[in-house]
């Protein structure tokens, strides 16, 4: 499948002298991780599906800084933001929509007051628009009566009060949505963020990711939906310890180019 | 008639409350000993947010129990003290129960204090027991222990005393208790005082009533109680952006965009309206800005935030609440030493970072904001382990290993892996 992606770069685009619907910001995740590329894949099998006008920046996108943010390193997280500041202002981008929460809060709050103002979408609220206009449809067939449990990326609810985009997406699977105890404005955190995920824990007696993992069982889920590159690496490493081939950890993109077949 | 009992009533009310007015002042100059922050704009949600959180307890039933209790009580405090009014009028001007000649309609207030009371003494008594037989978790976690926890106590004490002494002198109101107006609860408490001598106890529960009620007013001070009035300033002043906005900070755009700028002239005079800044992030809580520090005096150690905090759920040493508490220990020390110091601060070799608040705490934090959202009162820890990370990494270089790996492959190669940037779209041919 992968060599009928369709992924042209915003340099291409500039040379037509035309201008994309949208801009996609893979993130170094979706970049460089194993398993993220595959979401990213999902992501733009469904874009291509949908004939949306896309394109990315490829060797042009750098780090939003997030992390070094998160770590406390106001200078470099300031110098990655001017630089993709810069590059995005070049190629007067307007709409940006990516797959990671975190570049997702970074580009939409912290951009704005150093020069960069975007509409800025998770890939989940794209995806929802795209099914509003017709441009995109679902089907359900795959996923029917399975238990889909949705984990909140802190970054995505809390951070930002996206709850119902991936909720309404999963629902459209024809799935069986169960809401984990902890979820929504109380979803607990996956163990990745503020810059946890590049760093060992500190001294406790469990794993954030594994106290999440446990309170995904408890709801008996066959798919832990995530919306979230870092949720998924932490969920997926939680069910390999305590549930290992009983749980998926999915992408909503993924479930939906899935149950495409794309 | 003496007018003695008028005099000692208005010394003790004054001197109450000219105490209560210069340690207020104290708690305002240790406040404004943060620095400066940008809290302009959205004024009307300023307002909304106080209305909704502070005075509608909106984010209280969160909890059902603990919030259905507490509005109970802070209804009955609301509402119990208009009564006060009264108390103090008579007590100046040696009336007794001035206001009850306004008819029925004293009756009611009277009567719906008395209710009111009676609602507010069970919640206390059911307080009390999730606080010291049931051990509710959040109320016995390691930094409750010592004066916390007895400060904790010691309200509840306070509280059961006052409605106690209400209602005990109007049980032994004579007069009050024949009228039959107003009596609903103290009327089944009145038969308990018979042949004994009413005055005397009357005059005692009075005065032992409106007493307490200074007391407890200057009580605040030193307590953990004080949301009680800065839950309304600080859910005023909380952040009105969205949970996952940090702030920029100025002083480093500028010398980003110096350092990005090619025309720039690296020799040229520093503009004198040019922000600098000579220290990055807090170490101490001068450092903090004024609405940390309001934030930390408003903290009621109620430890919502610490029981939704993932890293302490798993046993890491991080607790938001006690970012809060240490933060406000640390600003009442510097406090007493400016007071102690003729208004100046003498370095006393402590500071909020390391004799406090220790790295191993700061570096658990998964900034996933679950202890904002869990504030019934717009307290934000997680600003405050920022700042404090900030000092670590910008003045300090003092971040773990792996997270300055992380940082140097962000300089060098624009990821916080080890990957060549040149290779970022290589997804899409594999």
């Amino acid at each position: 499948m992968s060599d009928s992606l369709k992924v042209p770069t915003m340099a291409e685009f500039s040379v037509t002298g035309k201008q994309p619907e949208v801009l996609f910001w893979v993130g170094c995740a979706g970049s460089f991780d194993d398993r993220a590329r595959k979401i990213t894949k999902a992501f733009v099998r469904l874009l291509n599906k949908a004939e949306v006008d896309f394109a990315v920046l490829g060797t042009e996108e750098s780090c939003t800084g997030d992390p070094a943010k998160r770590s406390g390193n106001e200078f470099l997280f300031q110098m990655q933001a001017v630089t993709n500041i810069d590059v995005l202002n070049a190629y007067d981008v307007k709409k940006i929509v990516t797959a990671c929460p975190h570049c997702f809060n970074t580009l939409k709050n912290e951009y704005p007051s150093l020069g960069g103002d975007y509409k800025v979408m998770h890939h989940t609220q794209f995806l929802k628009n795209l099914l509003d206009e017709g441009r995109l449809t679902i089907q359900g067939g795959k996923f029917k009566g399975k238990r889909i449990t949705f984990h909140d990326p802190c970054y995505l609810g809390r951070a930002n009060d996206v709850y119902e985009a991936p909720r309404d997406l999963i629902k459209k699977l024809d799935a069986e949505l169960v809401e984990m105890k902890n979820c929504r404005k109380k979803g607990l955190c996956c163990g990745a963020g503020g810059a946890q995920m590049f760093k060992d824990a500190e001294k406790g007696d469990k794993e954030i990711n594994i106290e999440r993992t446990e309170q995904a069982m408890a709801v008996k889920p066959e798919i832990i939906a995530a919306g979230c590159p870092f949720c998924n690496t932490m969920m997926t490493d939680g069910v390999k310890n305590k549930a290992e081939g009983q749980i998926e950890v999915m992408d909503v993109a993924e479930l939906i180019a899935n149950a495409n077949d794309l | 008639m003496s007018l003695l009992p008028n005099l000692i009533f208005a010394i003790i009310l004054f001197s109450g409350l000219a105490f209560f007015v210069r340690n207020i002042s104290k708690l305002k100059r240790n406040i404004y000993l943060g620095k400066d922050v940008d809290t302009s704009g959205d004024t009307n949600l300023r307002w909304i947010n106080m209305v909704k959180i502070s005075l509608g307890q909106g984010k209280m039933v969160r909890r059902p129990i603990a919030g259905i209790l507490h509005i109970i009580v802070y209804l009955g405090f609301v509402i119990i003290n208009i009564e006060v009014l009264e108390i103090v009028i008579d007590g100046l001007f040696g009336t007794h129960r001035i206001f009850s000649n306004i008819g029925p309609l004293y009756g009611f207030l009277i009567g719906t204090f008395e209710v009111l009371a009676a609602l507010v003494f069970v919640a206390i008594v059911i307080f009390w027991f999730r606080r010291n037989i049931i051990k509710i978790q959040r109320f016995v976690k390691s930094e409750m222990k010592g004066w916390p926890k007895l400060d904790g106590n010691l309200i509840l004490y306070f509280e059961i005393i006052l409605m106690a002494l209400f209602i005990t002198m109007n049980a032994t109101d004579t007069e009050f208790q024949l009228n039959n107006s107003g009596n609903i609860i103290s009327q089944f408490f009145a038969p308990l005082f018979e042949g004994l001598n009413l005055n005397l106890i009357e005059r005692t529960a009075w005065w032992m009533h409106i007493i307490g009620i200074i007391i407890f007013l200057n009580y605040l001070y030193y307590s953990k109680h004080l949301h009680i009035l800065l839950a309304f300033p600080n859910t005023y002043y909380g952040s009105v952006k969205p949970k996952g906005q940090l702030d920029n900070i100025k002083a480093v755009t500028n010398e980003v965009k110096l350092m990005m700028d090619p025309d720039a002239d690296p020799y040229a005079a520093v503009d004198e309206d040019t922000e600098t800044q000579d220290k990055f992030g807090a170490s101490d809580v001068q450092d903090l800005n004024w609405v940390h520090l309001l934030n930390a005096y408003t903290c009621t150690e109620c430890g919502r935030c610490t029981s939704e905090c993932p890293a302490n759920q798993t046993g890491k040493k991080l607790s938001p609440r006690k970012i809060m508490m240490d933060t406000r220990d640390r600003l009442v020390e510097v406090g007493n030493n400016i007071d102690t110091n003729n208004g100046e601060f003498k370095a006393d070799g402590k500071q909020l970072l390391g004799d406090y608040i220790t790295n191993e705490e700061l570096w658990a934090c998964t900034s996933c904001n679950a202890c904002v959202e869990a504030c019934p009162i717009s307290i934000d820890p997680l600003s405050i382990i920022l700042e404090m990370r900030r000092y670590l990494v910008m003045e300090q270089s003092a971040a773990p290993v792996e997270l300055n790996n992380m940082m140097s492959n962000i300089e060098n190669n624009g990821a916080p892996w080890p990957y060549n940037q040149m290779d970022r779209l290589n997804w899409k041919n594999e």
